[in-house]
């Protein structure tokens, strides 16, 4: 039913490939994310644990992507690489055409601050700062000076309609509240991609619902968006869903087709 | 991170935490009240030695021939003390051939004195410093009168009966009267007072206004002398401090040869000088110095292993937040400056708290004890520095294993 041209342009299977296909090749202006073969293994004491075994995905610009699958498929895995937070034991990671995989901790540091809003199921808020001093963070560490920063900050709170809880703690406020001041400080850098690990899973059904709206009409805005999620209403909201499984992609489908292989399987 | 937003976060911290931070900075603030305290109490007996005491003793540029020295360095053993006691006296005859052998506009004065009782109509007998001078004197001790004047030349040469007294002695034995021309009484004897010599302070609570001073030909100087011929000393004091040497070995080459000694014979009389005297104050200073240094070491090092301890308490409570940080872009560079400025702005809240108490025992010994305490200006700016260096030193360890965590790591801890 969708209208394929009201939407912000997708990749195709063939067009996906086609990127991730030539290792050590820069990706077009166009792919903001394109993984080749990534792998993430965790020593245990001698077992190793694989729980990324050669990940290729590619995300264009403007995209909404969710990511599903079982628990322990590598689902944060994966998502922890894309945040530059942690670095794959093998593989190619390029965001916005720097390859990422090879840099060293502090211009990773640099990367997280300036291309990547990372929102947490558990918030991850500080809890002896005020929301605005929360969302301000990130503008501390890319060295903007004080009252930009207020001002900024304040902004991205007003953006998430907390405009007039800018000096309340996270224990002050509700689960929604504090997931929608988690999202103003990811977005307080303009940061090329969004990224979500479960932002629902601590929330109840209507504030579910209130926070995915936010991200919709985020990602109706032009802002690339990938978010890990368990269910598949949430995962419903997304242009495009990616299924891990065992650390491989699954399936990797328009969300249409999704949802005809879902609504096949049942 | 910026400094000042770093030095706020670690304020913010003292404040919600008062007494823990109190607790961990105690050992900074009692290591630098210590320095502080001991500096202050070094520095002011130091002032007070070089400036008042041996500058009253012992005149500028200034040495004085004695037969044996009174201020003794230290520890004078047994042998020294016996060779002191069969020292002869220097002799009034010595006078004349030592003069002549200084060089040209060298100021000279023999004196001879000793503590008497002074009585006059309106008090009770009184207990002074009596000193019998020559006619330099005052000028080579720089002291004056307040009020009447000094001696004159013929009653210095005609040994008059007149006396210069000290202005605490003078409000003992004229309470009520003006003591200018009146008289005193000592060892019998009347003398007029003359002139009021102006105050030269007190030290260890001994004041050094109880003096007399009176010509040296004076009747008095049979009273100061069981040898009626033999003299206290003699005080030389040169125009300038490099002819200081040149007088002193005139001076002792004319009394060896006046004592027949023969080369390999030490020197038995005593060339006295300021340095003398400081040499026994440096020695003092030296024991003082080490106090001051190794107890506010030792209050330093317990600080600073405090410190590091409650760091490495903090980075492990606040790992969490450390991940959130990294999360959001925070370089190791950032996590370290903001756990440094924290260790040292403890430190330096400690070292602050020392200062103040510090210089509070110092003002509470001067008001207590005659010590002359004085805190110095740079001793604060010291306190300072080695409050944010301990810091410092004691954050660094905590602070890079902070900067270390790994972000995905630290934001799972809870
Ligand atoms: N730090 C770690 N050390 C060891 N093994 C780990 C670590 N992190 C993840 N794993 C393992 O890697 C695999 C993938 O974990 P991951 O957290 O990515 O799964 P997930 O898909 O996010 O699961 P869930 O839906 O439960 O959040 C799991 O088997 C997990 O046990
Ligand atoms: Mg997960």
């Amino acid at each position: 039913m969708t209208n394929e041209t009201d939407e912000a342009p997708l990749s195709t299977t063939a067009e996906r490939q086609i990127v991730v296909g030539a290792a050590g090749q820069t990706p077009g202006k166009d792919w903001v994310i394109v993984t080749r073969g990534l792998k993430r293994e965790y020593d245990m004491g001698g077992e190793i644990v694989r729980a990324l075994r050669g990940v290729n995905l590619a995300v264009r610009r403007n995209e909404y992507v969710a990511i599903m699958g079982p628990s322990g498929s590598g689902k944060s895995t994966l998502m922890n690489l894309i945040g530059c937070l942690d670095t794959p034991n093998e593989g190619e990671y390029w965001l916005n055409g720097q390859l990422v995989s090879s840099m060293k901790d502090d211009d990773l540091a640099r990367v997280r601050n300036k291309e990547i809003g990372f929102v947490f199921q558990t918030f991850n808020l500080l809890p002896r700062a005020s929301a605005l001093h929360n969302v301000e963070l990130p503008l501390v560490y890319a060295g903007i000076s004080s009252a930009e920063r207020k001002e900024r900050a304040f902004e991205a709170l007003k953006s998430v309609k907390l405009g007039d809880r800018v000096h309340h703690r996270p224990n002050e406020l509700s689960g929604g509240q504090r997931q929608r001041v988690a999202i103003a400080r990811a977005l307080v850098n303009r940061p090329s991609i969004l990224l979500a690990d479960e932002p629902t899973g601590n929330l109840d059904s209507a504030t579910s619902e209130e926070i995915m709206n936010v991200f919709e009409s985020l990602a109706d805005t032009g802002q690339t968006v990938i978010m890990v999620t368990h269910e598949p209403d949430i995962a419903a909201h997304a242009r495009r869903v990616v299924v891990l499984r065992d650390g491989l992609i699954a399936s990797d489908d328009r969300r249409e087709r999704f949802a005809a292989k879902m609504g096949g399987g049942h | 991170m910026p400094f000042f937003e770093a030095v706020r976060l670690a304020l913010a911290t003292i404040r919600v935490q008062k007494l823990k931070s109190f607790f961990t900075a105690l050992g900074v603030c009692i290591g630098v009240m210590f320095l502080i305290a001991v500096v202050s109490i070094v520095d002011g007996m130091g002032r007070y030695m070089e400036e008042d005491l041996v500058g009253k003793l012992i005149a500028v540029n200034s040495f004085e021939l004695r037969h044996r020295p009174n201020i003794n360095i230290g520890d004078v053993d047994d042998a020294t003390w016996r060779e002191y006691a069969r020292r002869g006296r220097i002799l009034e005859s010595d006078v004349q051939p030592v003069v002549d052998a200084l060089p040209a506009g060298t100021r000279w004065s023999m004196y001879s004195e000793a503590s008497l009782m002074v009585e006059s109509q309106y008090s009770r007998p009184r207990r002074a410093q009596i000193t019998a001078v020559g006619g330099e004197y005052f000028e080579i001790k720089r002291l004056d009168v307040t009020a009447g004047r000094l001696f004159t030349p013929g009653e210095i040469s005609q040994g008059s009966s007149v006396v210069v007294i000290g202005p605490d002695l003078m409000k003992r034995l004229f309470p009520t009267v003006d003591a200018l021309g009146r008289q005193v009484k000592i060892g019998g004897k009347f003398y007029t007072v003359v002139g009021i010599g102006e105050s030269q302070g007190s030290a260890f609570g001994m004041s050094f206004d109880n003096y007399v001073y009176a010509p040296f030909r004076s009747p008095v100087h049979r009273l100061l002398n069981a040898q009626s011929n033999a003299i206290d000393a003699v005080v030389v004091q040169t125009e300038a401090a490099e002819a200081l040497v040149e007088a002193q070995e005139s001076v002792r080459a004319v009394m060896r040869g006046r004592h027949q000694l023969r080369p390999s014979q030490k020197d038995d009389f005593s060339l006295q000088t300021a340095d003398t005297a400081l040499e026994f104050w440096n020695k003092i200073r030296g024991y003082l110095v080490l106090a001051g240094v190794a107890l506010p070491a030792f209050g330093l090092v317990v600080g600073a292993i405090v410190i590091m301890n409650i760091m490495l308490v903090a980075v492990a409570e606040r790992t969490h937040e450390i991940g959130i940080r990294k999360a959001l872009g925070a370089k190791r560079r950032d996590i370290m400056i903001q756990f440094l400025i924290e260790a040292s702005t403890l430190s330096t809240f400690g070292a602050a708290l020392g200062i103040a108490a510090g210089a509070g025992l110092a003002l509470l010994i001067r008001e207590v004890s005659p010590m002359p305490t004085y805190v110095a200006p740079w001793s604060i700016g010291v306190g300072v520095l080695i409050g944010a260096g301990v810091g410092i030193l004691s954050g660094v360890y905590p602070a890079s294993r902070a900067s270390l965590l790994d972000p995905v790591v630290a934001l799972r801890q809870e």
